[in-house]
């Protein structure tokens, strides 16, 4: 965190200075870890073994918040009697299809009541609830009722309850399989224990943050799963000091997926319909809202937002539009889109602040990728490697590309900077801040705003009189708003107000309680309702902390609501009361018969504790005055979830894609839902892992990550002299004990191959990466920076030249942060010996196609 | 505008801003030099112990001062590209990597009785006396690592001009180029500096440099033509975590005192202050620091001392040797003279 987020890590340090103990888990000793009052190496890729662990100890040393655990996780619910665990199939969970390696989910469900996902996959079921809802024939699937209440044991005792299945699926997670799995001492794993439990409970609460070091893995999800089961048992949600944050890439990633660049998202975590027969918007609302809790409410949100984007010609007789909305049909993210563009499928490509042939994973797919597009357009700060790689890639120096016979139209349009225009950052914490014009865009850079506002404005000119009803989308869009200025910048605060919302008389909201299904209102993302309430910017608030309370309320405004802590009931006990003074943040004021406190309470305000919906209640008023996670089926944080994920409900421990050791606690070795068997290409060749033969080619374990003194891909820092200066050549980091062993020297030259590619990297000999034991033998791990590539003022060969496109099966996610690679002194070759050398690599390890694809 | 518009109402009206040797041992330096009504003497406290290396401060000072990018060097010495101070640095963030133990935060100690809720009103302004804890106070119990190594230390420390109470290259600036401010510090003017590089030997800490391609010296000016304007220098607005802290150098010095205190209680035993004792070889730095190491550890000297403390002692000595030059000559010319 100090590395990648210093300006935040000085709250961790004033945490610090308050009495706080931090504790470092990470494969390298990193400027967080020199601050940390406790650093754990260990190896990369042994997450889930090592949060399992934590679990089990937890669990089996009564460790966790019974009262809270009881009241507020599903840790009660009964499982229905066709579960499966690992523990019962050797590492996968009931309902594999081998064939198409997916997971049909029914055996997943709770008994005696379906329930719905409030986020990732909801498509799942779309048939059960569709069908079923529609009053249409048979259900397909065995999926139990879809109303009612599902069966709970508060004793926690029934076998199937989700809290003894947690007790069993995490027993072989031991202290003794942390040392042999990760490399961390038994001691050192007792005192994180000992550490993190002391602080939590009534008095304490501890919070977890993790980056992109938990998210690039082929179970990524399932990592910050393991940490959310651990912080729901110690009562670490929906309390002050507590939670999990996500430190996220970029400036604004969480408003990137607040009002989404995900293919599979509308604004607001509203999901992106998936073709099916027959789908009209009821048919849709009624698959992918919940029964109880606030997605009940999706038709209010998705109505408005049709409403907001598509005006007067949404009706109510032309189901708002919702027929203009693209439909699904598997997956598109960015690395199935490479794919298409390979099999030339994709033919256009826009790259809006990114730099794929850098900073994705394997940038030799990417950069093949494009090289197969009609045309590509980037707009970036300066001329990245994905506007150059037709002049200067890898490729172009092997021979494999020659300028000249490269089709790819590329367009190059420079863009503002965050300085040169008018707009608002979301941040990690949900909180939006304004941010102003300082100085005007130079030469023809532009704003994404005044690019995307004038394209589609050419667009419909172009289309304009079309009669054609494919076009019709476009042409009634909703797309006149005020621009300012010689260059006609379309103005922010305007999109703002667009996305705040509006009644039927065109005033703004101030909630997303106001939003109606019936056409009258319109929001562009119900969970940034009331970001202009009263029509002022409340993004732009900059009321000092020292002249208000110190929830802040008056700096910027967080999501929903200007709540600053999600799920805040859980601050509370069952009955109202805080669970303790030192930790009060929202309480049930009995003599107002309402919810106050420091923050905005997250709970319909005058819903009183003690109250029970009644059997047919529907939405936020089917769930009890004790249900916290309002926004969940059943109002309950999920040890255990029974829809949504693609990979299990319960994070199991599967080797990385490339690892030098076989899976230790089941025979089945990697993530068997993960995606990589589309991805097959002579470029994304997978390497064999454990005691497979050809494995010992690649013994050691290297991780990606990213300095202080750079910005990801280099785009925004490897063209500014004095931050190039800083950093100013790619390096790699490795123990005095792995430079012995293979002749490297501090300073010298080191080339590191991959089944994907050779790199070559300057050496730092350094005591921060350290050997460890797993499995009885030294295992030693590789630091790569991924910063560089050919253009800017420091440059180098980017390490995601290793990676491969093997990914999270939930995200879509590459396996950047943990994979087996060689490395030997020297410079890499050049020209096509470069090829040559990965050749023979791939020819030693026996490598074909088929390699580390297998289930 | 120029930097002397900055200078308060002098009484004197042609004080010589320029400091002199008679001004060595004053606790005041601008008042020594003829300032009559002027600011408090302002100063830089960089608490290393809570430095996170993040070099925001080499970066914003560059920026702010229009300093020149340097060599784009992979040194091998830790994360520090940058080398040391010099023309082209006026922050140097160094980085040393020790097989020592970690500073670690004794955990284990009861806050029961700390109102955290209390504390959060305070904003980010917590007092050192105030905070129950500190970064840097070692375990009782060190778990092990993995390799049976020691823990891991890793120092950070940004580096910058002492700003001395008895500032030597000032002392020998023949042009009046370098100059002590209202505020204490010391300050080159780049359009009077002929270049003639004195001041560079004359450095105790080896901070002032020519610049190459110029020939003039330069260094940290401590954002004089911020401060005068009210705002903190650009180093110390950018540092994340307050390691670099802008003040009057008597609230520094308080402040110090009881972080030191703090870290020694805490079991911190190297702990210690660099430049703060007005005792010491130059009269105390206007920047001085918390290191938790010896200087030498850092690249600092340990007991610096001003160059030009020992000028007047040796002209003398220079007036005595040159009489006695001349009487040699003179009776050599006389036994000469006599011997013919």
């Amino acid at each position: 965190m100090a590395e990648c987020h210093p300006v935040g890590f000085q709250w961790v340090m004033e945490a610090k200075a308050r009495g706080a103990t931090i504790i470092h888990v990470d494969p390298r000793f990193t400027r967080t870890s020199a601050m940390a009052d406790l650093h754990v190496p260990l190896r990369a890729g042994s997450d889930i073994v090592f949060l399992g662990a934590i679990v089990n100890h937890v669990l089996s040393q009564d460790k966790y918040f019974r009262d809270y655990v009881v009241a507020y996780t599903n840790a009660a619910s009964i499982v229905s009697d066709d579960y499966r665990d690992p523990e019962d199939l050797d590492g996968l969970f009931s309902g594999f299809d081998a064939e198409n390696r997916q997971y049909d989910f029914h055996t997943w469900q709770y008994e005696g009541r379906e329930v719905q996902a409030a986020a990732a996959q909801r498509d799942m079921e779309y048939e059960d609830r569709a069908v079923r809802t529609a009053g249409r024939g048979e259900a397909h699937g065995s999926g139990g009722a879809r109303s009612g209440t599902a069966r709970t044991d508060p004793t926690l005792q029934h076998p199937r309850c989700v809290f003894q299945i947690l007790k069993r699926h995490f027993q072989r997670y031991t202290p003794e399989m942390v040392e042999q799995s990760c490399g961390v001492p038994p001691e050192l794993f007792a005192r994180v224990c000992d550490e993190l439990t002391r602080n939590s409970g009534r008095d304490r609460t501890s919070a977890f943050c993790y980056a992109v070091g938990w998210t690039q893995h082929t179970v990524g999800v399932q990592y910050i799963r393991t940490a959310a089961i651990l912080q729901a048992l110690l009562g670490n949600i929906g309390r002050p000091g507590g939670g999990i944050l996500a430190l996220r890439g970029h400036a604004s990633i969480q408003g990137s997926t607040d009002i989404p660049t995900l293919f599979n998202l509308l604004p607001g975590y509203i999901p992106m319909p998936y073709a099916h027969p027959d789908q009209d918007l009821a048919a849709f609302l009624a698959a992918e809202g919940t029964e109880k809790g606030y997605w009940a409410n999706i038709g209010a949100y998705t109505t408005s937002l049709l409403r907001s984007w598509w005006g007067d010609a949404a009706t109510a007789d032309n189901d708002y539009c919702f027929d203009y909305l693209p439909r699904l049909t598997g997956s598109h993210s960015t690395y199935d889109t490479v794919q298409r563009q390979l099999a030339g499928e994709c033919v256009g490509y826009f790259l809006l602040g990114e730099n794929p042939a850098v900073g994705s994973g394997n940038a030799k797919m990417q950069r093949l990728g494009m090289a197969n597009l009609d045309w590509l357009v980037v707009r970036d700060l300066t001329m990245i490697e994905s506007a150059t790689w037709w002049q200067n890639g890898p490729e172009i120096e092997t021979g494999e590309m020659t300028t000249a016979d490269l089709k790819t139209e590329v367009f190059f349009l420079p863009a503002a900077a965050h300085t040169e225009k008018n707009g608002s950052f979301t941040n990690t914490q949900r909180m939006l801040q304004w941010h102003h014009e300082a100085v005007k865009p130079p030469g023809e850079a532009r704003s994404d705003l005044w690019f995307m506002y004038h394209l589609g404005r050419r667009i419909r000119a172009k289309l304009a009189g079309s009669t054609d009803d494919r076009d019709r989308p476009i042409l009634d869009l909703t797309w006149s708003y005020p621009t300012e200025g010689a260059i006609e910048e379309p103005s922010a605060e305007a999109v703002l107000a667009e996305i705040n919302g509006s009644d039927a008389d065109g005033n703004p909201l101030s909630s997303y309680e106001q939003l109606k299904d019936d056409g009258s209102t319109r929001c562009g993302c119900w969970i940034y309702c009331g970001v202009r309430a009263d029509g002022v910017n409340q993004a732009a608030r900059r009321k000092p902390g020292r002249e208000q309370s110190w929830v802040a309320p008056e700096w910027g405004w967080a999501w929903p609501a200007n709540r600053r802590i999600l799920y805040n009931r859980a601050a509370a006990d069952p009955d109202g009361r805080p669970w303790s003074e030192r930790k009060a943040l929202v309480w049930w004021d009995a003599d107002e018969q309402k919810w106050t406190g420091h923050d905005v309470p997250d709970f319909p305000p005058t819903k009183a504790p003690d109250y029970r919906p009644d059997d047919d209640a529907r939405g936020p008023q089917a769930l009890s005055g004790t249900d916290p996670f309002i926004m969940q089926d059943d109002g309950k944080a999920w040890l255990f979830v029974p829809a949504g994920l693609t990979d299990g409900p319960l994070p199991t421990h599967y080797e990385p894609q490339d690892s030098p050791f076989d899976n230790p606690l089941y025979g089945q070795q990697r993530n068997p839902a993960r995606e990589v068997l589309p991805l097959r290409h002579p470029a994304n060749r997978m390497q064999p892992s454990g005691s497979e033969p050809g494995a010992g080619v690649f013994p050691y374990v290297a991780t990606t990550y990213r300095l202080t003194e750079h910005h990801t891909a280099g785009g925004m820092s490897r063209s500014l002299p004095y931050l190039a200066e800083l950093q100013p050549e790619f390096f790699c980091e490795v123990s005095p004990e792995l430079a012995a062993e293979r002749g490297l020297e501090q300073l010298g030259w080191a080339t590191i191959v991959s089944a994907r590619g050779v790199i070559e990297a300057r050496v730092l000999v350094t005591d921060r990466l350290t050997p460890l034991t797993v499995a009885g033998r030294t295992m030693h791990q590789i630091g790569l920076p991924y910063h560089w590539g050919p253009t800017g003022y420091s440059t180098g060969d980017a390490a995601n030249e290793l990676t491969s496109m093997s990914l999270d099966p939930n995200t879509h996610i590459q396996e950047s942060k943990a994979l087996a690679c060689d490395i030997r002194a020297g410079r890499r070759p050049r020209g096509p010996a470069r090829l040559a050398l990965l050749h023979e690599y791939q020819r030693r390890a026996g490598i074909t196609a088929e390699t580390g694809t297998e289930i | 505008m120029t930097l002397f518009s900055h200078h308060p109402n002098d009484p004197a009206g042609s004080a010589d801003p320029a400091g002199s040797v008679g001004s060595v041992g004053s606790a005041d330096p601008a008042g020594a030099v003829g300032y009559g009504e002027h600011p408090p003497r302002m100063g830089f406290f960089t608490d290393t112990s809570v430095c996170i290396g993040c070099k925001a401060c080499e970066v914003a000072c560059k920026e702010w001062n229009a300093v020149p990018a340097d060599a784009l060097d992979l040194t091998g010495m830790s994360y520090d590209n940058t080398g040391g101070l010099g023309a082209d640095n006026w922050r140097h963030v160094a980085f040393i990597e020790q097989r020592r133990p970690l500073g670690s935060a004794r955990t284990g100690v009861s806050h029961d009785d700390v109102d955290v809720l209390a504390l959060a009103e305070q904003g980010s302004g917590t007092p050192p006396e105030q905070a129950p804890m500190t970064p840097t106070s070692p375990p009782t119990d060190r778990p092990p690592q993995p390799d049976g190594r020691t823990e891991l230390r890793w120092l950070m420390a940004s580096d910058v001009c002492k700003h001395c109470t008895e500032a030597a290259c000032l002392d020998v600036c023949p042009t009046g180029s370098l100059f002590r401010t209202e505020f204490g510090t010391v300050v080159v003017q780049e359009d009077i500096c002929n270049g003639c590089g004195y001041c560079i030997p004359a450095c105790p800490y080896g901070v002032i440099d020519q610049r190459k391609d110029d020939g003039r010296a330069w260094k940290c000016t401590m954002c004089y033509d911020r401060l005068g304007a009210g705002m903190e220098p650009a180093c110390a607005k950018a540092c994340p975590t307050d390691s670099i802290q802008y003040g009057p150098l008597d609230e520094l010095r308080e402040r110090a005192d009881a972080r030191l205190a703090t870290l020694h209680d805490a079991g911190v035993d190297d702990a210690r202050l660099y430049g703060r004792d007005p005792t010491d070889g130059v009269g105390g730095d206007g920047a001085f620091f918390l290191l938790l190491d010896e200087p030498e550890t850092y690249g600092l000297p340990p007991d610096p001392i001003v160059t030009t403390r020992d000028l007047p002692s040796m002209w003398r000595r220079v007036g005595l040797a040159a009489g006695a030059l001349a009487a040699a000559a003179v009776a050599a010319f006389v036994t000469t003279r006599r011997s013919r």
